[in-house]
């Protein structure tokens, strides 16, 4: 277990040193030129902005800037963004927010999606197995700015018990809202897949065996039944929770949360090469964690998968 | 079945812990309070739409409205415009002097202070307009100062910068000192109200950059917090000396991501006062807030422009073809279906609201017109290749409006038009910047300081920095020049509006639209109005009392 730990380990660095190249000649490639855009509709001055290029070291080659970033990057500065704030402080602000909005859609889906499944699976065919069925597909096929604006109007304009934008990103209560939303795509996925192994595993020769030896249902559910149909489910939320803390740029502007889908999306349009690097570097970080935590996790539930 | 009602119950005390945890952040949203003319707390503080400042909070450094806005309320100049007229009224100045529009002289009223208590005086005038035009201090609006004699020694061309004073400025006393220009620009008065032109105080000079996050300035309020993308706050300072002294207690420049966000705020009053209304809200703004909802012109004009670099458009008897163009556009149509109103039809090339702006300078040929339009086209003799393009940035919200005006010049005239999408603002400026359009272009002006001089000498003066047209009339550069070197404000702009007449015959910009600002403000406030750059009157809005 240590070793393959270890190896995994190891093997970040070459995935993680490539993604980092990629996005940093991806973004500093986006047309345009990021400092003549800081003066909007305007033309800017020649000689203030080739000023400007040269204190930010944008006058040099991609090459040059590539090793100075890189080299920053390994005595962990992720260089200025453009209005000469640190890269790493915008992220030390945006990253905490995200976590909790993440975390709450996390806990979301899966309590709730487990949840579902595992009723829906026991009772496959009744009611509300059907009724589960559609529901998801239903929840499945609404795009998420359509659910955001949708669930905005109702519980924030009609029935008045949120206020519609999140006024503080560090009251919990707030973010149930967008993090509902924002886990509502996931949650029917996790609920159809719990759903489906379960009803798969009922059909098992141990859950046979377990029955037959008497154990209490509640045992026969909980640790045989559960256990094995979770496997792939844990698959699915390992990805997911990489893709929740990425992927809320819609969620985040629809209801103003400040996190790092708002942040990325405000320095891509800026072309703010440095802030989107930053910000990419540590989500890439996130989803290598996640992936080696669900492949520990396999060994924990099952443990006919054993890693040397 | 005891596992199934076990995950019942799961599913259900969730459900309740969700209900139950959103009940209790209701209590953050503001009871609403009767409408109408309440008693007014002058105490009260309010919430403004805004955006992350994208530069470090410094006079000249804000170009774009997020931290233009909260500069505004922080730092007062020598004189301001009067939000009611836009005519030019004294702040910190207590007249400014000149007989030729070369040399000034200023002087200050006395009692003005800064924020942390140091009096305003000539020397922090001219130290900060110094240093803010230094090159090497990288502030975006450095430009403004190249009026100024010696200019060039602290801003040159390429290379380090010879100076750190202009020799254009000179301390008198405490309360005197004097300007040298260049050359007489008669409007240089109008020129001061724009913000880079604030003073700054000797903290400021210790360490700029520290500064930047916590300005101290010597306007009607006082900097208090700047939470990044979240808001920046500041409260009304009780020493101001300005005649507009705030009649509330402060304002939180809230941030916000989307407008529709903000929208849904302001509707709930979980917000104030707002910025613009969203583009999805604009067909029902009006009666969602009822007499809330603000709806005035403001000092932008929207226009297509043509590339009379470009080999089509080169030929000088083309202005005919041009004016025909002009013509077979249905503004009026347009604005009011496709843009909801939110845009008023332009007949001039300056907006209303501006001193010198003159009503209808374009005449018929702003006007829909699609047989006279086809007559001109053909007189001039028809569009080079009797296909037209017009570039615009897609991520503008400006592809709707290219469309229809493509519509009607193809219905009214049978030229091919067609919009031709880049995908983003950076992209098509660069195009547009670097001289490589190739046929019509989206162009528009929002005013640096209310006067037609900034509408037509900074974008239709040969080599002016926004002259995207690229054009070049002698007449227009005679006049422009004989204007500027008047001894009155008065009679620039009357030479301005002669020199306008001239882009109503060579119309190298089809004048579209004024911009309107279509915006409203919540329950919570009352008396607020906005100014024609589209800010509201911060200092007269009143909070009521709850």
């Amino acid at each position: 277990m240590g070793r393959y730990v270890a190896r995994r380990l190891l093997q970040m660095i070459p995935v993680f040193l490539g993604t980092v190249t990629i996005i940093f000649f991806m973004t500093r490639m986006l047309p345009g030129d990021p400092a003549a855009a800081m003066w909007g509709d305007k033309a800017a001055d020649p000689a203030q902005l080739a000023a400007f290029k040269h204190a930010r070291g944008l006058d040099l080659s991609k090459w040059q800037q590539y090793l100075h970033y890189m080299g920053d990057l390994f005595t962990g500065d992720f260089g200025l963004t453009m209005n000469n704030r640190k890269v790493i402080d915008v992220i030390g602000e945006a990253l905490p927010v995200t976590i909790r909005l993440a975390l709450l859609a996390f806990v979301f889906e899966l309590v709730v999606g487990i949840g579902i499944g595992l009723f829906a699976g026991l009772r496959r065919g009744k009611a509300f197995d059907k009724s589960t069925l559609v529901l998801t597909l239903l929840l499945i096929s609404i795009p998420v700015p359509v659910l955001g604006f949708v669930f905005q109007n109702v519980f924030a304009i009609q029935l008045g018990w949120v206020t519609p934008t999140v006024q503080s990103s560090t009251n919990l209560g707030q973010l149930i809202l967008p993090a509902v939303v924002l886990g509502s795509i996931s949650l029917a996925y996790v609920a159809r897949l719990t759903r489906t192994s379960i009803a798969e595993n009922l059909k098992a020769d141990y859950m046979r065996t377990a029955v037959a030896k008497g154990l209490p249902r509640r045992k026969v559910i909980g640790t045989h039944l559960l256990r094995n149909s979770i496997i792939p489910v844990i698959t699915f939320l390992g990805t997911d929770l990489g893709a929740l803390m990425g992927g809320a740029i819609v969620t985040e502007g629809i209801f103003n949360v400040q996190g790092v889908g708002n942040s990325l999306y405000h320095a891509i349009g800026r072309s703010e090469g440095a802030t989107v690097s930053g910000f990419v570097v540590v989500l890439v970080l996130v989803f290598l964690f996640a992936s080696l935590l669900v492949d520990l996790l396999y060994a924990v539930l099952d443990p006919r998968i054993r890693y040397a | 079945m005891r596992g199934a009602n076990q995950a019942k119950w799961v599913v259900a005390a969730v459900a309740v812990a969700l209900a139950a945890t959103a009940c209790g952040s209701n209590g953050g949203s503001s009871s609403g309070s009767s409408n109408g003319g309440g008693a007014v707390n002058a105490q009260g503080t309010f919430s403004y739409q805004s955006t992350e400042p994208q530069n470090p909070l410094q006079p000249a450094n804000a170009m774009e409205v997020g931290g233009g806005r909260i500069i505004k309320t922080l730092f007062k100049g020598l004189v301001d415009y009067d939000p009611s007229n836009g005519q030019l009224r004294n702040q910190v100045a207590d007249k400014i002097e000149t007989t030729d529009a070369q040399n000034y002289t200023v002087t200050l009223k006395s009692g003005w202070t800064f924020h942390d208590g140091t009096p305003v005086t000539a020397k922090s005038f001219v130290d900060a307009w110094n240093w803010s035009a230094n090159v090497k201090n990288n502030q975006i609006n450095s430009d403004w100062f190249s009026d100024i004699q010696g200019y060039t020694d602290v801003h040159p061309d390429e290379g380090d910068p010879k100076a750190t004073t202009m020799s254009g400025l000179k301390v008198v006393d405490d309360t005197h000192f004097t300007i040298a220009l260049d050359g007489p620009v008669s409007y240089f008065e109008y020129k001061l109200g724009y913000t880079a032109f604030s003073p700054l105080p000797e903290v400021f000079f210790t360490d700029p950059a520290k500064y930047g996050q916590s300005p101290v300035g010597n306007g009607p309020y006082k900097f208090v917090s700047w939470e990044h993308n979240k808001a920046v706050t500041v409260a009304a300072y009780d020493k101001y000396a300005g005649v507009d002294k705030p009649k509330n207690a402060g304002i939180v420049f809230k941030n916000y991501a989307q407008a529709e966000g903000a929208y849904k705020d302001l509707v709930s009053d979980n917000l104030d006062v707002l910025d613009q209304v969203d583009p999805s809200d604009l067909a029902s703004y009006k009666s969602d807030l009822g007499d809330r909802a603000v709806d005035q012109a403001q000092g932008a004009i929207q226009s297509i422009s043509f590339s009379l670099y470009a080999d089509d458009w080169k030929p000088e008897n083309l202005a005919k073809v041009r004016q025909g163009l002009s013509m077979a556009i249905d503004r009026d149509t347009i604005t009011k279906t496709v843009l909801n109103g939110s845009r008023q039809p332009a007949n001039s090339w300056v907006a209303p609201g501006a001193m010198g702006y003159k009503d209808d300078t374009c005449g018929e040929y702003c006007t829909f017109n699609p047989e006279k339009a086809k007559q001109l086209i053909t007189e001039g003799g028809g569009v080079p290749g009797n296909k037209i393009t017009v570039l615009y940035n897609a991520d503008g919200g400006h592809k709707e409006w290219v469309d229809a005006v493509c519509n009607s010049i193809r219905q009214a005239t049978g030229v091919e038009c067609v919009g031709d999408a880049k995908p983003d603002f950076k992209t098509s400026r660069d195009l547009i910047k670097n001289k490589k359009v190739d046929g019509l272009m989206r162009t528009g002006w929002v005013q640096d300081y209310p006067l037609n001089a900034n509408y037509l000498r900074d974008v239709f003066g040969t080599g002016a920095a926004a002259n995207d047209a690229g054009y070049s009339s002698p007449a227009f550069d005679q006049l422009a020049a004989e204007a500027d070197k008047a001894t009155s404000v008065e009679k620039t702009a009357e030479l301005y509006q002669q020199a306008e007449a001239q882009l109503a015959k060579d119309m190298p910009a089809i004048p579209l639209w004024y911009y309107k600002t279509t915006a409203g403000y919540s329950k919570n406030v009352q008396n607020v109005k906005y100014d024609s750059f589209g800010d509201p009157v911060f200092t007269q809005v009143e909070v009521k009392q709850k």
